[in-house]
């Protein structure tokens, strides 16, 4: 493949029950396209991570991945209450999950520091009150 | 290294679904979901006590050979539909994870 392709997935931000749609799509087509199985495992748990915390913690969003032959780029943005303070939400075991998500299984504060530990670039961008975007690129070496 | 299907049939695991054929290399223990994310190896036998739909969707990123859902939980309404639709290997046991672990590792190791 030559052109870059691009997907655009609106992650319903009220629906917690079916998120990891997106995420599981991106697999499928990366699988489709041939990629390794390395890239395909490392795009799968960023871009999953970062879904689920779009909809845990922002209500939504917009995810956009770019493929390339040599770099899948994920692009998440929403609107939510933004972070306010980076390097803490970057650290293990962090969370402000509430109970009724915690007893779904999340909130174990690893989201973020898996999509960081599992991308070759990894970027946030956040205002409180205005949202988040995380930018993260995985290269196929 | 064993089928999931064998695996089921050794254990006597319950069948919630049967799923696409895959073969078991390891075992994962964890409800956390992004821990598991993080931590658990594809083609392992994932043992957990969290029955809702997010199971599925971890397993289908990770690569699990199969799901088991230990000390007797049942998959919820979702958790059950989204394991049929993505074929996924899901079943159910009334032991704990230490004791299955236990036994899975036998198995891996006679191999059977
Ligand atoms: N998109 C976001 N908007 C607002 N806050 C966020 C966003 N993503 C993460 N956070 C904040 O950062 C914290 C840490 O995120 P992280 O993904 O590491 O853990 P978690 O989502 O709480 O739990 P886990 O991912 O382990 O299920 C969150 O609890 C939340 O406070
Ligand atoms: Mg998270």
């Amino acid at each position: 493949m030559n052109e870059t392709l691009k997907y655009v997935y609106e992650v319903d931000g009220s629906d917690f029950m079916s998120a990891g749609v997106a995420s599981a799509d991106v697999k499928k087509n990366l699988k489709m396209l041939g990629f390794s199985g390395d890239l395909i495992k490392k795009v799968s748990i960023a871009m999953y991570e970062g879904e689920i915390n779009m909809v845990i913690h922002a209500n939504g969003g917009i995810a956009t991945v770019e493929v390339s032959d040599d770099c899948v780029s994920i692009v998440l943005a929403d609107k939510g209450p933004g972070i306010e303070d980076i390097e803490l939400a970057m650290s293990e075991g962090y969370s402000t999950a509430p109970d009724r998500i915690r007893a779904l299984g999340f909130g174990a504060g690893m989201g973020l520091p898996n999509m960081k530990k599992y991308c070759d670039e990894f970027k946030i961008e956040t205002e409180l009150g205005v949202g988040t975007t995380v930018y993260m690129k995985v290269y196929n070496s | 290294m064993i089928s999931n299907e064998a695996l089921a049939t050794s254990l006597g695991l319950e069948i919630f679904n049967k799923g696409e054929e895959k073969n078991v290399e390891c075992g994962y223990c964890g409800d956390l979901l992004s821990w598991v994310m993080g931590k658990a190896e594809s083609g392992c036998a994932w043992m957990t006590v969290m029955n809702n739909v997010n199971v599925a969707a971890v397993a289908v990123l990770r690569d699990v050979a199969c799901i088991v859902l230990v000390e007797g939980v049942k998959p919820d309404e979702n958790l059950l539909s989204r394991a049929q639709i993505e074929d996924i290997a899901l079943y159910g046991s009334s032991e704990d994870s230490y004791t299955l672990s236990v036994k899975i590792d036998k198995l891996l190791k006679s191999g059977i």
